[in-house]
């Protein structure tokens, strides 16, 4: 076989170097990788699950063990720019949460876990975001944004359009 | 809050004033029990960590909120971090541990830069580090690590399973983390809000904790109140409170029912409003959801069932086949053609996984479904599918 390019960078690989005094063993050092991976990528490939593993000095099975159990990490293709949770839980899908739900899916074109065409939102059903006084509530990235409507789905679409023409400009 | 009336350090001040097992001692005259939901008493969990053999001792804080309806925690690591980490070096005081780790959902990275902010500032205050208010040989730190979107990790053992880069799945226990823990290490694994509570106790006395709560249940506890009431947010009340009482503080009193312990709690009727919550009666970790009049019971059931099914880790057969089963049979009583019998099959099949399912997260799935059955049965029965 040809020598593959590495995938992560340097700066990934550093970045997940620097959690290794955090932990007692390499093994704990799993999560934190992940997290750093997919905040690199977008995603965790199978090629930076060996190189993490590599990294680690684990089998690459051992990670992809890990991996596979938790939710957050997608593998299969990078997450658009921006993650938009709904939250689907009861006090949340009470007070309007499904609608926007939908309203959500019908303005993007995607269905929940699906990324739009330009790779810019990727559309996620989320369990209780703990945002229930606020309900509904939606996290963009990691801001919680709460009591929305679809008027504020309007706006925060709209924000991510605009944040798209400033990159290209 | 109570939180906000207790003076910075003056819990760590006293407890680091009196040997180890007077803390124990103070914090078990309290009668403080877990506030995550379970109800374990604080100072057993802490005495058996403390007696075990092990020069790594770990104090873990359980932040992974997950709860449906439940974002206490939320609003305690916002307002109140200093009183979690503070009553993490208590706890550390009292089992011997130099080690701490925060669980911190991932749902909740927006509030990671704070939390570290407040470690960095307690560093520097020597609060936390090596020689803690200048006592020889004291050293504990704490660190934050992220979880990554899955429930079932709020179970302690599944949770020092991801702390381990593990899957997060359920150990059997016995052994249980107090001698087998974090790497095998005897640990102690508390809840946010059991943190803070045992500050308060340290500062201000076992006695002034137990003067409100029940005998059972002492002290105050946080409630996280969402749904169809006025008022929805997090309330300081003292346990033993009815339900009534605490929808009239809330603006529900319409409710026909409230959920009390989230997904994995109890849906309770209106005729059992008299009731109280406590962990005598009606335990929780402090989530209240309440429905209003309007509400389809059938279609609350509906939900949880679809939030266990997808938070079930699948290892035991009981819960990954079980919930799946309660869903199907949400799905005919609303088409309308779940015979009697069937249903009766159903609720068998739910008391079979309450009792053989390995972890909370499968004993407690079809809690709803069996309480809205049981306590709904006019509302579910003769539908025909329609809305």
């Amino acid at each position: 076989m040809p020598p593959t390019e590495r995938l992560l960078s340097d700066e990934t690989l550093d970045a997940i170097r620097a959690h290794f005094p955090r932990y007692p063993n390499r093994r704990a050092v799993v999560l934190p990788a992940l997290h750093v991976v997919n905040e690199y990528l977008g995603c965790v490939p199978i090629r930076a699950v060996v190189e993490v593993a590599d990294l680690l000095g684990l089998a690459p099975a051992e990670v992809q063990d890990t991996l596979s159990f938790y939710g957050f990490f997608k593998q299969d293709a990078p997450s658009g720019r921006v993650r938009i949770w709904v939250c689907r839980s009861l006090s949340c899908a009470a007070l309007g949460g499904e609608d926007l739900l939908d309203y959500l899916c019908e303005k993007l074109g995607v269905q929940p876990g699906e990324t739009t065409a330009d790779g810019r939102v990727t559309l996620e059903v989320a369990e209780c975001l703990g945002a229930c006084d606020f309900a509904p509530a939606i996290l963009v990235g990691t801001t919680l944004h709460k009591n929305m409507t679809r008027e504020k789905i309007d706006a925060l679409v709209a924000s991510l359009e605009d944040s798209r023409e400033d990159d290209l400009s | 809050m109570t939180f906000g009336e207790i003076e910075p350090g003056a819990g760590l001040k006293s407890a680091l004033a009196r040997p180890p097992a007077d803390v124990l001692a103070r914090i078990d005259a309290s009668g403080l029990r877990g506030r995550g939901g379970a109800g374990f008493p604080t100072s057993l969990k802490w005495e058996l960590a403390q007696k075990s053999k092990g020069d790594k001792k770990y104090v873990i804080c359980n932040a992974d909120e997950g709860e449906p309806g439940t974002f206490k925690d939320r609003v305690i690591l916002g307002d109140f971090a200093d009183m979690v980490f503070e009553g993490m070096t208590i706890a550390a005081v009292a089992i011997g541990a130099r080690h701490g780790i925060v669980y911190l959902r991932a749902e909740y990275t927006y509030l990671r830069g704070h939390l570290e902010a407040v470690l960095q500032r307690r560093r520097e205050n020597n609060l936390l580090g090596e020689n803690i208010c200048g006592r020889e040989g004291f050293d504990f730190d704490i660190e934050v690590h992220m979880g990554a979107g899955s429930y079932v990790c709020g179970e302690e053992t599944a949770l020092i399973e991801s702390l381990e880069g593990q899957r997060g799945e359920p150990r059997n226990r016995p052994p249980f983390p107090i001698d087998t823990g974090y790497l095998g290490n005897p640990t102690t694994v508390n809840n946010v809000e059991t943190f803070a509570w045992a500050v308060c106790i340290l500062a201000k006395g076992a006695d002034w904790f137990k003067r409100l709560g029940t005998e059972k249940s002492t002290g105050h506890k946080l409630f996280s109140v969402s749904g169809d009431c006025r008022r929805p947010g997090v309330y300081d009340l003292p346990l033993g409170i009815t339900v009534a009482e605490l929808l009239a503080e809330v603006g529900g009193e319409d409710a026909k029912a409230v959920q009390v312990g989230g997904a994995a709690g109890q849906c309770i009727p209106r005729r059992d409003f008299q009731r109280g919550i406590a962990y005598e009666d009606i335990p929780t970790g402090g989530s209240i959801i309440v429905f209003g009049p309007g509400r389809d019971m059938l279609r609350v059931a509906k939900n949880f069932l679809e939030f266990f099914i997808d938070e079930s880790c699948g290892q035991c057969t009981p819960c990954r086949e079980g919930a799946p089963r309660l869903l199907e049979g949400i799905e005919m009583l609303h088409r309308g053609d779940c015979s009697m019998t069937y249903l009766d099959e159903l609720c068998s099949l739910g008391e079979t996984m309450q009792l053989a399912s390995k972890c909370g997260l499968g004993q407690t799935a079809p809690s709803t479904f069996l309480s809205v059955v049981q306590n709904f049965r006019d509302e579910i029965l003769g539908r025909t599918g329609g809305n």
